[in-house]
């Protein structure tokens, strides 16, 4: 009972952080219509960064995340400035090789800074507490808190706010939105900033349970995407519901299989998805637009 | 001079896997991301193959059937994917297929990888030197590029380029396309899997680092650097993409910083080459990949 307790548990704080980063996927995915595959990456940064003001620079904790966050924000629309509005108009498969571009830039540039050994944020002495059986410790509490509060703030922001509904309408249909006097560049812009600030987020909080690694982004995005693909790519709603079946897959799959495996896991989720069902659980794409 | 020899071989060996992208990548417009799985499992087929005593050539023909093989079966389901998400699902496989050389520590030694690979020898020619090797290792490149060279200019090629610009039209013009892209799959794997057991032959240790994503990136920007589309732009990337390290080399860095240093130039490369100059150096020939995906919106619209 403990275990099982226990599992769903992790698979909970898991799929927490996973939608946090599986719905910039999603948004940017909706509107540009291509992979934004240095998205993982992002939320490295964002680790990172919190780690150099918190451990170098000895700044107070709070005041480091909130920094790192809002750096984020900008890196995020500094990298859509740069490297992706100039190919607008160029193929999906030039956007994605764009954007693996950046994210071994990324990567590289993190290692050239920090080298490429797993770092420890602190080491947690908080006593852990007791929940039916499992263990949780406040961390992890927060963990859970931190990322549903922001995914409803995000969804009362699409759904009422009027910039919200912009990014809606250059979602559904980019031209016809320019042409009832949306600011189309403003909106991808914003798109980017929440989607990075999300992905600060969803950083701090794995270097926080975890440890940091530079290659940790390209895990985190791989599997924020199949979340995103799982639940259909362009819907929020289905993001989230996607990464929280990838943190219960991951959890209970290293129930069977070993440890060693379970990065892997989330692979083959996607692949099956992509074969079986590319539209995602609540794809609205009709299935000619993702198989020829 | 010996290690010039040894830089040549090693661009002689990625050019094989150049030559194959370019063919799957440049010539067909399929972005596969899991070409250097297939690079892995010529060379662990091989390895393993003649740690058990298998002559050379036997050793590199199963393994580039290997590769060839499992590419087909690969294809099958994965190929009826576009653009952008079979590159999703290639580095899915790749990645899948990485872990598992990584955590079955029964099948090839895991992380600790397999050492003491023997240098091959056929009909008791012995290829230990550095200099033979360099002629072993050029007959296959040369033989790879005539018939990369072949294939582009055939009617086949001109079909293959023909589903790369526009997938319906050649559809239309009652060519199976599917079929073609399968076929062009296999084949460009099969020269992956040899150019990979000459690999693991020549450095006689690979482990499951050898088939990192960042090594993809490696032939991605070879082929895209060199000039897409041209077998000479894809054998000129990868001398390129050689020479950069060694051009490192004369600052003294630590170990770590150079190579890291050397993703920051290949990456913001790619980005450049993307942003500036899609086709490549040698590219000129038409400038437009895939732009036929646009119109598709603009009618469907």
């Amino acid at each position: 009972m403990s275990t099982l307790m226990q599992l769903i548990l992790n698979s909970i704080i898991a799929g927490g952080i996973y939608a946090l980063v599986a719905i910039g996927y999603t948004m940017v995915y909706g509107i540009l219509k291509f992979l934004n595959f240095a998205h993982g990456d992002l939320a490295m940064v964002s680790a990172y960064l919190s780690f150099f003001f918190f451990r170098y620079l000895g700044v107070p904790f709070y005041i480091s995340i909130t920094f790192s966050i809002i750096l984020l924000v900008f890196l995020g629309i500094i990298i859509e400035k740069i490297a992706y509005k100039p190919l607008r108009n160029a193929s999906r498969l030039s956007c994605l090789i764009t954007a693996i571009g950046v994210s071994i830039f990324l990567q590289s540039t993190v290692i050239i800074f920090f080298d490429a050994r797993n770092r420890v944020f602190e080491k947690s002495t908080a006593q852990s507490l007791e929940f039916m059986g499992a263990s949780i410790t406040p961390l992890q509490v927060i963990i859970i808190l931190v990322s549903i509060t922001s995914m409803i703030l995000l969804h009362f922001f699409i759904k009422r706010a009027k910039i919200g509904k912009a990014m809606r309408a250059v979602a559904d249909n980019m031209t016809v939105a320019s042409t009832v006097g949306i600011d189309v560049d403003q909106v991808i812009s914003l798109v980017f900033a929440v989607g990075s600030g999300l992905a600060g987020v969803a950083g701090i909080l794995i270097a926080w349970e975890t440890n940091l690694n530079p290659t940790m982004g390209f895990f985190i995005g791989m599997k924020a995407f199949t979340a995103a693909v799982l639940g259909g790519i362009g819907s929020i709603r289905g993001a989230v519901v996607g990464a929280y079946f990838i943190g219960f897959a991951e959890n209970f799959g290293v129930w069977f299989i070993p440890t060693g495996y379970k990065n892997a896991i989330a692979f083959v989720v996607l692949i099956s998805i992509l074969l079986i069902r590319p539209s995602g659980i609540f794809g609205m794409k009709r299935e000619e637009e993702i198989k020829e | 001079m010996n290690y010039l020899f040894h830089i040549i071989i090693l661009i002689c060996i990625f050019s094989i896997l150049s030559l194959t992208m370019n063919l799957v990548l440049g010539v067909t417009g399929l972005l596969n991301l899991g070409h250097i799985a297939f690079f892995g499992i010529g060379a662990y087929t091989s390895a393993l193959l003649s740690l058990q005593g298998i002559p050379f050539l036997p050793s590199l023909l199963a393994g580039s059937v290997l590769a060839g093989v499992i590419a087909y079966l690969i294809g099958l389901p994965t190929l009826r994917l576009k653009g952008d998400y079979l590159a999703i699902a290639t580095l899915g496989l790749s990645e899948t297929f990485r872990s598992v050389l990584t955590n079955w520590v029964g099948l090839a030694r895991g992380p600790q990888g397999l050492p003491g690979i023997p240098k091959p020898s056929i009909f008791s020619i012995e290829f230990s030197s550095l200099k033979a090797y360099l002629v072993l290792v050029l007959i296959f490149f040369f033989v790879t590029f005539i018939i990369m060279e072949i294939l582009l200019r055939s009617p086949y090629g001109r079909v293959l380029e023909g589903i790369r610009e526009d997938e319906v039209a050649s559809q239309a013009m009652g060519k199976d396309t599917f079929r073609f892209k399968l076929n062009v799959l296999w084949f460009g794997s099969f020269f992956a899997g040899l150019a990979g057991s000459l690999y693991a032959h020549y450095v006689s240790f690979i482990d499951p680092s050898c088939i990192s994503i960042n090594q993809t990136i490696v032939i991605l920007l070879m082929v895209i650097l060199g000039g897409v589309r041209s077998n000479f732009g894809a054998v000129l990337g990868a001398v390129i993409i050689f020479c950069i390290p060694e051009v490192l080399r004369f600052w003294n860095l630590p170990g770590q910083v150079t190579g890291a240093l050397k993703q920051i130039i290949f990456s913001v490369t790619l980005i450049l080459l993307m942003l500036f100059r899609e086709e490549g150096i040698l590219g000129g020939r038409k400038s437009k990949i895939k732009r036929f995906e646009e119109t598709d919106d603009v009618i469907n619209d």
